[in-house]
């Protein structure tokens, strides 16, 4: 879970970390009202959990409570990545002598968190990583001891930092670590970390992802949730228990599992069709998890085509028919549907489908070519 | 011949009780499994489709003599499962539980990585699996027995559904299988591709290896790198070509992040390896067949 930056600060402000002072609202005149309240010059931010937020134009300064109402009019409402501005943070704007990077994430390969500290702060780290990795120091945490504090001084050091910057540095790269821990992150990082021309440290920018594997621990999360939730067709079909992504096609794709439904996108991609959406029912053939795997599907109004990918396997396919069969009279359908059985009693399973308004299809490439072609509207 | 799990392997059951962890047991118990214990504390004494069922898997360990676990506990409960399991020197544990936090499979793989120093130790596979089966001998997990063949080939992938399809359709094309393995789709996993090959690589009865990966990660390229060293064809598919960067396509591990673990990158290890990579599943019998000619 991707939660936004200023709930990312909320969490770092707990933890000892300093933020600049500021809100997050939701209506110009009331960023105008911070601003006020701020009584110097603010930023106004786009928050919404994506990167690329200033290139969009989502960043702008404002010297005036007027000027921040108008700049946060533009942002409000604005889209960005495919994501509507929905709040602004409006917060007073630093004074940036220097610019760092704090971060800690999860190295898959290494199986071990690790830390990264740069002093080329305030640029995308993939960036720095990609275009100067002699900038990034890092440092790996043994999993059985935790991030010890000679590591921490040992990578601040490594990076470069202002001399006079490094004693705060690893005091707020320890509070990184333990709000990383205690929340369950596979993210946290602060870029910038500014050093202002006073020549005090502050957090201006924050990310933290949540793992949302761990979220059960977490009830304390659960309003972040809703508000990550930006999409009403996702947000539904998690609530229902579906692992749904929604995508930019017309052909709607609902499968056994994720690698087989992975496989099934990538198979209408190469038919020549755009695939709606990612849709896992997991193992069962229930009739209902199979309408509301349906139903969720066709609420999309893109979606002009429906293709059932299946494996049989202890789940017998005559018995996943039957689920789609009765899923298919509950809801009222107006698009073709394909369906591709196969595994344990495949033959049944096809031979229940025959004469229904459900087309079956013998291989996933047969079920993608005629998918595509019935949304493309010609004869499959 | 088969890896890891065979017609001696002595399976414990931990959350034999459970819904899940019952079902399975029962189709382990048909498959042929020799299924000699089950764990759920507090219902120690009693049976379960037959089984003894005891409160620690160091006592049932004592009293059967159990060498591999599978695990069917629920997310919050399973860390600790496996740890006991390694505590207990099981030589293999199969974690079949979705949805574990990365943190606590970080500190669980450690531990368990740590016991393998020095030759030994406890394997595990998983979390968030299928298990593994090898053909006619033993079923640890929850893949459907009956699209398995003895064969010649070895299986190993980090999806579920998806790898019955293949093996499927290797066991249609009269191939088979020598084991099938599913290692998981989270991001930490006790086993990894680089793990599992040499072991295929060892079994005189393999003689090709297919391999099934999908976005996320680098462990097929860190596959990549051995394989040159194999004497045996391994065979490519990698599913999630045409994922979105930044959204997790349903396994907790697939997922491109920052431009890291796209397909195109996979697919190019391998095929730098020397590895042919099928672009759709039905062409990998085919490709399994012509390797095993020349």
């Amino acid at each position: 879970m991707k939660i936004h930056e200023y709930q990312a600060k909320q969490i770092l402000a707990r933890y000892g970390v300093p933020i600049p002072r500021g809100e997050a609202v939701t209506d110009a005149d009331a960023a105008a009202e911070v601003a006020r309240q701020l009584g110097s010059p603010v930023v106004v931010k786009a928050q919404v959990p994506v990167g690329g937020r200033g290139k969009a134009g989502g960043v702008k300064l404002a010297r005036t409570p007027d000027e921040a109402r108008a700049v946060a009019g533009q942002i409000l409402g604005m889209s960005i990545k495919g994501i509507v501005v929905r709040k602004v943070l409006v917060e007073e704007a630093a004074q940036i002598a220097a610019e760092y990077y704090l971060g800690i994430t999860v190295d898959r390969a290494a199986r071990r968190n690790v830390v990264m500290v740069s002093a080329a702060g305030g640029m995308e780290i993939e960036e720095v990583a990609a275009t100067t990795p002699e900038k990034i120091a890092r440092v790996w945490i043994d999993p059985g001891i935790g991030l010890a504090d000679f590591q921490i001084r040992q990578v601040c050091y490594a990076a470069g930092l202002e001399r006079e910057a490094v004693a705060s540095a690893t005091r707020f790269l320890r509070a990184l670590y333990d709000a990383y821990v205690a929340n369950d992150a596979g993210l946290a990082e602060i870029n910038p970390l500014v050093l202002t021309t006073s020549g005090s440290l502050i957090a201006t920018d924050a990310k933290i992802d949540i793992d949302d594997n761990a979220l059960y621990r977490h009830p304390e999360l659960a309003a972040y949730k809703e508000e990550s939730e930006d999409d009403p067709v996702e947000a539904e079909a998690h609530r229902r228990g579906l692992q749904f992504v929604r995508l930019e096609g017309d052909v709607g794709i609902i499968g056994n599992g994720a690698g087989l439904v992975m496989s099934t996108l990538d198979e209408v991609k190469r038919a020549g069709g755009a695939p709606a959406n990612f849709l896992d029912i997991g193992g069962g053939a229930k009739a209902d998890l199979v309408a509301n795997a349906l139903e969720v599907v066709l609420s999309n109004e893109r979606v002009k085509g429906v293709l059932f990918n299946i494996f049989g396997g202890i789940t017998r396919c005559d018995e996943v028919a039957k689920g789609i069969l009765e899923a298919a009279r509950r809801l009222s359908i107006r698009v073709p549907i394909v369906v591709r059985l196969t595994g344990t009693n495949e033959q049944e399973g096809r031979a229940l489908l025959q004469g229904t308004k459900l087309i079956p299809a013998e291989t996933m490439e047969q079920a993608a070519a005629r998918i595509v072609a019935l949304v493309r509207g010609g004869a499959a | 011949m088969s890896i890891l799990i065979n017609r001696e392997t002595r399976v414990l059951v931990q959350g034999i009780t459970g819904r899940e962890g019952t079902f399975h047991t029962q189709q382990m118990l048909a498959y042929g499994t020799r299924v000699v214990a089950g764990v759920t504390p507090g219902k120690g004494g009693t049976t379960t489709l037959d089984v003894p069922v005891f409160d620690t898997v160091a006592e049932a360990v004592r009293q059967t003599g159990a060498n591999a676990s599978v695990i069917f506990v629920p997310q919050r409960f399973a860390p600790d499962a496996v740890l006991e399991a390694l505590d207990a020197g099981l030589s293999l544990c199969v974690c079949i539980t979705e949805g574990i936090p990365i943190q606590e499979m970080i500190r669980v793989v450690h531990f368990v990585r740590q016991s393998q120093v020095g030759g030994g130790g406890m394997r595990l596979i998983g979390p968030n699996c299928p298990g593994l089966i090898s053909a006619g001998e033993c079923k640890i997990g929850i893949m459907p027995g009956n699209i398995v063949q003895r064969g010649r080939v070895g299986v190993v992938s980090r999806s579920g559904t998806l790898t019955y399809e293949i093996v499927d359709s290797l066991s249609r094309a009269g191939l088979g299988e020598t084991t099938c393995i599913g290692i998981g789709g989270d991001p930490i996993l006790g086993s990894t591709f680089a793990d599992i090959l040499p072991l295929f690589e060892a079994d005189p009865e393999t003689e090709a290896v297919v391999l099934i990966g999908e976005i996320g990660g680098s462990d097929e390229e860190a596959a990549a790198e051995y394989i040159p060293r194999m004497t045996k064809p391994v065979i490519g598919f990698i599913s999630g070509r045409t994922a979105p960067p930044g959204k997790r396509m349903g396994h907790a591990g697939a997922i491109v992040s920052g431009g890291r673990g796209t397909a195109q990158a996979k697919v190019e290890a391998l095929t730098n390896a020397g590895v042919p990579v099928a672009d759709t599943t039905s062409e990998i019998p085919g490709l399994v067949r012509q390797a095993l000619r020349s």
